[in-house]
């Protein structure tokens, strides 16, 4: 059942990956990412990272497919024109370069990951050896809270800093031009 | 039982889709979606190997960190896309290829 479930997520996100970089019209593009980051926070799930689940369907689809659906908007003459000027053929493939590079890629990962899982690497035998890996009875989120504040205080803080310069240049860079 | 080499193929798999995308699409937005679909993959892989450390939690840790990245990442991105909207009136890499105004 579980493994049922985890193919489900797996399939749903590749399929509708695959069909998001095989479509013309980007905004069905943006709705098919919406699907496919949906899909992965389901498989962050299976991972036993719940918080981090949350966390991309609160950060990616709340703030991050709407400014990409906001910058569409306001572009949207250019992405016009590309539309009408699709070719009608069956099979196309104008981008071969780059189909035969993103496959070429993933031979070499796939094909490293599954002659590597043969040799497991020691601390991940030592963790399993000794049960500590995470596990589903676990309370996630208070361990990362305090995880945050203790350990990881340093980069945490650096983070929030980093967040606030980006945005602050964002809103900057994207400001209108009136008063010069 | 879903062993760590599910999720690393998984992840493999949307990573080249969106390095695919980064190579072969003609618009920009399409090209940062891309790269959103590589971060997704790499964070991913960070909570398939964080299950398997649970005396520091680094792998969940660094993938909450990653996506904060990400979403820094876009909003400066998107903007800059705005200003090379507004300068250049396209947004296809293939036409913008002079730095002068």
């Amino acid at each position: 059942m579980e493994s049922l479930l985890f193919y489900a997520f797996a399939g749903m996100a590749i399929v509708s990956a695959l069909l998001l970089v095989n479509i013309r019209n980007t905004a069905r593009a943006l709705f098919l990412l919406f699907i496919v980051l949906f899909a992965m926070a389901g498989l962050y799930l299976f991972a036993l990272a719940d918080f981090i689940a949350i966390t991309q369907i609160l950060v990616y689809v709340g703030g991050v497919l709407i400014l990409l659906i906001f910058a569409f908007m306001l572009s949207n003459k250019e992405l016009l024109d590309d539309l009408q000027s699709t070719s009608k053929r069956f099979i196309s493939l104008p981008n071969w370069q780059a189909l035969v590079l993103a496959l070429i890629f993933m031979s070499v990962m796939v094909y490293s990951y599954i002659s590597w899982s043969e040799h497991i690497p020691q601390w991940i035998q030592q963790s399993e050896a000794k049960g500590k890996i995470i596990l589903s009875t676990d309370n996630n989120i208070e361990v990362l809270g305090f995880k945050f504040m203790t350990q990881y205080v340093l980069p945490f803080e650096i983070i929030s800093v980093f967040l606030m310069m980006a945005l602050i240049g964002a809103a900057h860079l994207s400001r209108k031009e009136d008063n010069k | 039982m879903i062993t760590l080499t599910h999720f690393l193929v998984v992840s493999a798999c949307i990573f080249c889709i969106g390095l695919y995308a980064v190579l072969a699409k003609r618009n920009t937005i399409m090209i940062l979606v891309g790269i959103e679909l590589m971060i997704n993959a790499a964070i991913l892989n960070f909570v398939a190997f964080g299950k398997y450390d649970k005396l520091n939690y680094a792998g969940q840790v660094f993938a909450l960190f990653a996506i904060v990245l990400a979403a820094a990442a876009v909003a400066v991105g998107l903007a800059i896309i705005l200003n090379v909207y507004r300068s250049f009136k396209t947004i296809n890499p293939k036409n913008i290829h002079e730095l002068k105004d």
